[in-house]
């Protein structure tokens, strides 16, 4: 594990691979417009004028930088590491989701497209998605499973807020991977006016790669914030993984800097032995889903397994491409928190700290609480603190409600 | 070269005939193992000339409703690529000359073993794949070993596929070639009769293969529009709907062989009125 082979930030190659992850496994309908968007991309990449606008609205609309924080409290209630805090949770909207929509949608615009959907599972891409489509004034549409709109009303009524239509998924289990499903068949029907912002480093390439330079701003301000303040780059980064995008725009610019460990945690649900959750790189197998080969939930016959997660966000049945690539070639340690251990995390976050983290957020820290007691105080630990945990009011109380005297939603 | 596939044999013989195939799509186990055998052995007297059979996919994403819910029915119902395989090799017991398609995504294939699955196919008497989640990018996956087992790859081409775009879909292309009749989800809209012959005529400027379109045709009179002038007419939902809304087992292989045999009558007369016009 301490020997990566061949660690390369130069991926995906030319035909969207990972080693074998990744690639373009969509319908020919789609084909011609994913090969005119990756030539978007590339030049957008190279556009100073792109750049220009995309350094404007992540400074002025959604606030970037986000703060490094050194979380002190949390630090001596573990006893060990000291735990630095990136606050993507103060974004615009409160989470890291935003800074994907803001690249994506200005490449929308600059395609000349008239329509935006994407898919949700939280709500937090489905709300940044939204956002974008409100300040471009594009019509927008989004997808959003009907387990996943009962567990998560407020980001509902907040897309509505914001002019989007939410469409309820009932199609498969109504979460995550159906509103992809249902997001793909209607960019495959309205191939000429429509942009599919996908929320995560998943799908068919340039997707991966594009989702995760427009996050990988997360781990570039870390970089120069820690240098500023230590004189010296982290020792450890801790993220939660669903799709694995604020996890991997932590990590990606890292990737070079050998001695930088990084952990990616998984929801564990009820366990993994359990078979009810969501870890798709340490309970699942490769195959091919939405445009890409990677880990996935599924059966021996390759019928995809629904996930568990008391996470609506990260409980999705695969895992980005790249996620893939990094755990075979042992570059990125990927552990798993259960639902349990994520609830006990939120708690002593929200009672040290005074922040309120989302539930997905909870699930990284809950590693942190595993890890940092039995490091010393010198090492410095980065935990991505990907979204806020308003949204999660309901659920958390569901399960915790009891104890605080809440009458149980 | 003196093998012939199934698949040439077929047309070769409607083009004798001149008419067009009649396909049919139906999801392998919907809604239950033995009527989806019951409704697959009567497709050839019904007046099928070519089969299309899904291999059911937890998530097909290239699909409408109609086959989404014929896949669920299967898998609830034990379906697995094994048995689907297998009900080829039955229906092969009884008929060697009906060509046989699967078609489905690629998921279950690669969790099978690629080189297993087209070793099993060929010995149950597969004639040809349509895998809907493989563009020309990914020919090395399926496509090329799929050649080796002597198995058609047919690839789709869709209003989006432009000119530029079309030597590569049309490059590893074997069987026939399936015109995908509008942008969108299988179910869907009716396609635009004129536009369509037009991009049936474009197409045909760049292949010898037959030409099938699909997506979106319920009808006899549908049908028999778009046979005059494609190889091919396949129809998917409208036959998936038949079991979908019939009570029982006994109703839903009458209605779909009803249906069939309708469709069937009317692509074997499409082309007579034209040919009278000629004289």
């Amino acid at each position: 594990m301490n020997q990566p082979v061949d660690v390369s930030k130069s991926l995906p190659d030319a035909n969207g691979l990972f080693g074998s992850f990744g690639g373009r496994f969509v319908a020919e309908t789609l084909m011609p417009l994913i090969l005119e968007l990756q030539d978007e991309y590339t030049t957008a990449k190279n556009d100073p004028e792109f750049q220009r606008q995309l350094a404007y609205f992540q400074g002025d609309y959604v606030g970037r930088p986000s703060p490094l924080y050194f979380a002190e409290r949390l630090t001596e209630h573990f006893g060990g590491a000291s735990i630095y805090l990136k606050r993507e949770e103060l974004n615009h909207t409160g989470a890291h989701k935003i800074n994907n929509c803001i690249g994506q949608v200005l490449l929308a615009k600059q395609m000349g497209k008239k329509r935006i959907i994407a898919e949700t599972g939280a709500g937090m891409h489905g709300v940044a998605t939204a956002t974008v489509a409100a300040r471009f004034g594009l019509p927008c549409v989004i997808y959003m499973g009907a387990t996943d709109i009962e567990r998560q009303q407020p980001n509902v009524f907040r897309m509505k807020l914001l002019g989007a239509e939410v469409i309820p998924v009932t199609s498969g289990t109504g979460t995550l991977k159906d509103a992809m499903n249902e997001a793909l068949r209607d960019w495959v029907t309205n191939v000429d006016d429509t942009f599919y912002i996908i929320g995560t480093v998943a799908g068919p390439h340039p997707y991966p790669a594009m989702v995760r330079d427009f996050q990988a701003v997360i781990g570039h301000e870390t970089r120069a914030q820690m240098l500023e303040k230590k004189g010296r780059l982290p020792d450890s980064l801790v993220a939660c993984i669903g799709g694995g995008s604020n996890a991997l725009g932590l990590f990606h610019p890292f990737l070079d800097d050998l001695d930088v460990k990084m952990i990616g945690v998984e929801a564990g649900g009820k366990g993994v032995k359990s078979g009810l959750h969501a870890a798709s790189l340490n309970g699942g197998t490769p195959g091919v889903l939405h445009g890409n080969r990677t880990y996935l939930l599924q059966n021996e016959d390759g019928q995809i397994i629904d996930a568990h997660s008391i996470s609506a966000g990260l409980d999705y049945p695969g895992i980005g491409p790249e996620h893939a690539w990094l755990h075979e070639q042992g570059r990125v340690e990927y552990v798993s928190a259960t639902d349990d251990e994520a609830l006990e995390a939120f708690q002593i976050c929200c009672q040290q700290e005074g922040i309120i983290p989302a539930l997905e957020t909870a699930h990284a820290l809950a590693e942190v609480a595993k890890r940092a007691p039995n490091l010393p105080r010198e090492h410095l630990m980065v935990v991505n603190l990907s979204g806020r945990g308003d949204k999660d009011m309901m659920s958390v109380a569901h399960h915790l409600g009891e104890k605080f005297g809440v009458k149980q939603l | 070269m003196t093998h012939t596939s199934r698949l040439e044999n077929c047309f070769a013989a409607l083009k004798q005939q001149n008419r067009p195939a009649l396909v049919s799509y139906l999801t392998a186990g919907d809604p239950d193992a033995e009527t989806s055998r019951r409704l697959l052995h009567g497709l050839p007297k019904a007046g099928v000339d070519i089969i299309e059979l899904g291999m059911p996919f937890s998530d097909p994403m290239a699909d409408g409703p109609a086959i989404q819910k014929a896949a669920l029915r299967a898998l609830n119902n034990g379906q697995t690529q094994a048995k689907t395989l297998e009900m080829v090799r039955r229906f092969r017991t009884e008929d060697s000359t009906t060509p046989i398609v699967l078609m489905g995504y690629y998921n279950p294939i690669y969790c099978y073993g690629v080189e297993r699955f087209l070793t099993d196919a060929a010995k149950a008497g597969v004639d040809g794949l349509i895998v809907v989640d493989l563009p020309p990018e990914h020919d090395e996956e399926l496509c090329q070993p799929a050649a080796q087992h002597g198995i058609d790859f047919i690839r789709l081409a869709t209003p989006t596929t432009d000119a530029k775009r079309l030597p590569k879909v049309l490059a590893n292309a074997s069987g026939f070639i399936y015109y995908v009749s509008v942008a969108g989800v299988t179910g869907g809209s009716a396609p635009t009769p004129e536009r369509l012959e037009g991009a049936v005529a474009g197409l045909r400027k760049h292949t010898e293969l037959p030409i099938a379109v699909g997506f979106g045709i319920r009808t006899a009179e549908q049908a028999a529009a778009i046979g005059r002038y494609s190889d091919a007419v396949v129809v998917g939902s409208a036959l998936v709907d038949c079991i979908e809304n019939a009570n029982t087992p006994d109703e839903a292989v009458e209605r779909v062989h009803g249906l069939v045999s309708e469709l069937a009558e009317s692509v074997r007369a499409c082309r007579e009125v034209s040919e009278e016009h000629q004289f």
